[in-house]
């Protein structure tokens, strides 16, 4: 496959940045959207280091930074906002499960980082997620120390409850719902976590603390409010569903109301 | 030197010997606790289990991370299960089965002591994590649920669908996030350790680069911890994550850390294959989906020949014309024999001719007959998630044809060598889950790699590192400004200026996969002499010309993935080498460690307990070939065998 890419250049957190077009030649559909990068910086770093381009006026601005590690859609350190969609084209996939044959020979393919007050960018496709640690650093555990717990077993948990409990924890804090969200609201992110710990007894000796600490952290931060669009449930990759916003929601009141 | 191997294996019956240990081993009182500083490198389930466990007793700790976030790290791939020997479910497992079936699934080569340890405290982690509020699986009842996995013949697998690692880490990362609100650890993220800093023969800092910036950063510390994965990575695919490296136990092997059985790197059967040359990295499918996946590959050629013509389909091979090898092979474990035996058993396939996809490189991995004995529903909700994963990487639904698989590096045994403390031959210098070398000898049973990094960071290192600082308790904060800091700093920094300054023709990760075709050539599933020789030969002169020709663009103060590469991959080259040295020097085959050498008429591995039951550890030797030290295993409580998954 051949490509034109549009891609977002931006050298650090005060540069303007802007848009630069790259064509990429003979991408295999079997290729992940990463492994395409891959072949998009080994041409940009190539060229950076060829006079003969650079004679003729190529001014490569060097390989295009992105996060990415595991590259198996759990770690959720990828972050690309492709043709207008966190992720991509595809659902429920991070971009690093998605792959070219998505796309068709010929496509243009426009690149850019996740765009959110809350989320600065750092350069080109990276930004700074350091906002979802200190929201869970504000109330995101149950407060036991190492050692000194109970047996595992000591506390009987229904299936239904432990099952939508891991529904919920299955984020992997990649940062969509903000990206996605034209408030920038991490309702999404803080509800899930909310809501896994809030659904065990476990959680529940501290929930109405962590309800509101998790919340008003999230507003300090910047982040907007939730207005229910439910664009944050529709690009969650792990298909985290707004119900898990509407038991934050109850967390909170009724938090609020014993206050 | 050899009396720097000193292990401090305690004595007494292998039950007693942790109680007994903790019961003699020195404490740090709360009010001095205050007074000393650690560094913990890495937050993978060892590094942020033990950095939340040492804040919440007071010390004062400094952790980093080289991704964005401390749950980013690659623990959190992990996706089968946690081993505990909990016998919940009545099958008669003990702690004393789980440290059997652990020595003998590593082939014998790691030590009694430390896997009997690693065994007893395994309840406990299971105990911690659900007072954390990971979502285990669970019964009807309520209670928790078990699955079975390889070199096992009872189900102790703990799980969380089929993201088990992805929940423990966010577990230990939670502890972690409580203690950083509470100043009890500071959070480094977007940092790497590029070196070690010791001060009269001790650990006593790091300098680290601020991956954002970068700036080359002083810390101090009374005492440091590695805790930095595997160097899988060297193999270039692997399905380690993308940013996974061994630099910075490579750092400390050079300032004088023994390096443990370099050799011993676990692959792992069931992986995706490779699709071709744009290949970036390999998936792993998890051992879990060997619980009701059936392995085969055809009887006959010509059914090979259409599949690879794609002219049939795998589902339209009849029973009978199917080989389930591993049945046939090992009828007692069948499909859940060890990752060793399960990836040369399907080399062995495919070196006959067997491979079942275009590059002859693939084998089945079948589900038709678990979903017609427990139906569709059944297995979606047990392995659902990497049946999407599947599905989304390779364009195949498995519910339909069988899944194709190889296998891939995806562990490393060895690592840094430490002591029963987990003390490395550097005083001060700890290290812990896969950056050392201790508990899996030849060979990791799945599960375990959980098991290890969660026990060393909850339950071990926390008791035994007090030991160390109880000495230190009048030592003065180190002073940054110590000379040995500024020739820490300045090598680093030129460093970084010489791989800027080479400007050669060639990309880091051009050298990264040439790297990488040399190691899975001759020192990945089967090794031999002469080609162990060949690839020594051949990461030396590759060594050279990266030196000569590699082009590492932009500038060293911002953000520069390449830089980042370079120097890793720098580092890969090193250790390639010490990988196939070691590999080279044991003639034997054990684990995954596979000489073609040594092999029995059936081609099973064959060990030389007479000449190589040891540990070797690897001194570096500046400018001459490192020295082998020997730390011989003495088997006290169980019998030497031959490991046996035929019946």
């Amino acid at each position: 496959m051949d490509l034109t890419l549009k891609v977002w250049r931006q050298k650090n957190a005060k540069d303007k940045g802007h848009f630069e077009t790259y064509q990429v030649k003979n991408i295999s559909p079997d290729s992940s959207f990463l492994e395409m990068m891959d072949i998009l910086n080994e041409q940009l770093i190539k060229e950076g280091n060829d006079p003969v381009a650079i004679n003729k006026g190529c001014k490569s601005s060097g390989p295009v930074a992105f996060d990415h590690d595991c590259r198996e859609g759990i770690c959720g350190m990828c972050s690309l906002y492709i043709n207008g969609r966190p992720h991509g084209p595809d659902n429920e996939i991070t971009t690093c499960q998605l792959h070219m044959r998505k796309f068709k020979d010929g496509d243009t393919i426009t690149i850019e980082p996740w765009r959110s007050a809350g989320f600065p960018i750092i350069k080109d496709l990276v930004v700074n997620r350091g906002a979802f640690d200190q929201i869970l650093q504000a109330g995101g555990f149950i407060s036991v120390n190492t050692g000194g717990v109970p047996d595992a077993n000591a506390i009987p948990i229904p299936k239904k409850k432990a099952d939508e409990s891991m529904d919920a924890a299955a984020c992997v804090g990649c940062g969509a719902c903000v990206a996605t969200c034209k408030n920038g609201s991490a309702m999404l992110f803080v509800a899930a976590r909310v809501s896994s710990l809030a659904l065990l007894p476990q959680g529940r000796v501290e929930a109405a603390r962590r309800a509101k600490a998790m919340v008003a952290k999230m507003d300090e931060l910047g982040f907007g409010a939730c207005t229910n669009t439910r664009a944050c449930e529709m690009e969650c990759p792990k298909h985290i569903t707004v119900s898990h916003i509407a038991r934050l929601n109850r967390e909170f009141l009724s938090a609020k109301l014993k206050d | 030197m050899a009396e720097k191997l000193i292990s401090k294996i305690p004595e007494g019956p292998l039950a007693e010997k942790w109680t007994n240990h903790k019961a003699h081993i020195r404490v740090v009182s709360p009010a001095n606790k205050r007074k000393l500083e650690i560094i913990v490198v890495g937050t993978g389930l060892g590094g942020a289990s033990a950095a939340a466990t040492l804040g919440e007793l007071g010390y004062n700790v400094k952790v980093f991370c080289i991704s964005d976030s401390p749950r980013r790290a690659h623990s959190i791939a992990a996706q089968g299960g946690i081993n505990a020997a909990k016998n919940y479910q009545n099958d008669n497992d003990s702690v004393y089965r789980l440290f059997y079936d652990t020595i003998k699934g590593g082939d014998y080569r790691s030590r009694e002591a430390n896997v009997y340890r690693l065994a007893e405290v395994s309840n406990l982690i299971i105990d911690q994590c659900v007072a954390q509020g990971v979502p285990f699986a669970r019964d009807y009842g309520g209670l928790l649920d078990n699955r079975s996995f390889g070199g096992a013949q009872v189900s102790r697998t703990f799980y969380a669908r089929g993201q088990t690692g992805q929940q423990l880490l966010l577990g230990a990362y939670a502890s972690l996030n409580r203690a950083i609100s509470k100043g009890q650890v500071k959070s480094y993220p977007r940092h790497e350790m590029l070196d070690l800093v010791m001060i009269n023969g001790e650990a006593k800092g790091i300098i680290a680069r601020n991956l954002v910036t970068g700036e080359i950063e002083r810390h101090g510390a009374h005492a440091v911890v590695l805790a930095t994965g595997g160097y899988g990575n060297v193999f270039f695919l692997s399905t380690n994550a993308m940013n996974s490296n061994g630099s910075a136990a490579w750092q400390c092997y050079k300032k004088g850390a023994f390096f443990g059985n370099p050799c011993f790197a676990q692959i792992h059967p069931t992986c995706i294959p490779v699709h071709g040359d744009q290949q970036s990295k390999l998936t792993l499918m998890s051992e879990s989906l060997r619980n009701d996946g059936r392995i085969w590959v055809p009887k006959k050629k010509e059914d090979v020949e259409k599949l690879r013509k794609k002219q049939i389909k795998a589902s339209q091979i009849p029973e009978e014309d199917r080989d389930y090898y591993l049945e046939r092979r090992y009828p007692a474990f069948g499909n859940l024999v060890p990752r060793d035996v399960a990836s040369r058993a399907a080399k062995e396939r495919c070196d006959a001719g067997f491979g079942v996809n275009e590059t002859g490189l693939a084998v089945f991995l079948d589900f038709k007959t678990a979903i017609e004995r427990l139906g569709k529903d059944v297995i979606t909700a047990r392995y659902g998630n990497l049946f999407q994963m599947y599905e989304k990487i390779t364009d195949v639904n498995p519910y339909e044809e069988p899944m194709m698989i190889y296998p891939a590096i995806h562990y490393t045994m060895g690592g840094l060598w430490v002591d029963y403390n987990l003390q490395t031959t550097i005083p001060g210098l700890y290290a812990i889950g896969e950056a050392n070398f201790s508990d899996h000898g030849g060979n990791r049973l799945g599960a375990s790699a959980l098991m290890q990094g969660l026990a060393d960071g909850y339950f071990i290192l926390p008791y035994t590192i007090g030991d160390y600082l109880a000495g230190k308790i009048q030592v003065p904060k180190t002073d940054i400004n110590d000379p040995a800091f500024d020739e820490a700093e300045k090598k680093v920094r030129e460093r970084i200026n010489r791989l800027f300054s080479i400007k050669g023709k060639e990309t880091v990760d051009s050298f990264h996969k040439r790297l990488g075709h040399i190691m899975w050539e001759y020192v990945g599933m089967a090794r031999n002499e002469a080609g162990l020789k060949k690839a020594i030969t051949e990461i030396r002169e590759l060594r050279e010309e990266f030196w000569k020709n590699v082009y590492v663009p932009g500038e060293e103060n911002e953000f520069n993935q390449e830089i980042e590469k370079a120097l890793r991959v720098a580092d890969f080259m090193e250790m390639g080498e010490l990988m196939a040295l070691d590999a080279l020097n044991r003639f034997e085959s054990c684990g995954g460690h596979f000489r073609e050498e040594m092999q029995t008429e059936d081609g099973e591995t064959k060990r030389d307990d007479e000449n190589y039951m040891y540990v070797s550890a690897w001194e570096y030797k500046q400018g001459a070939e490192p020295e082998l030290h020997k730390e011989p295993l003495k088997y006290e409580f169980i019998k030497v065998a031959t490991r046996n998954y035929k019946d």
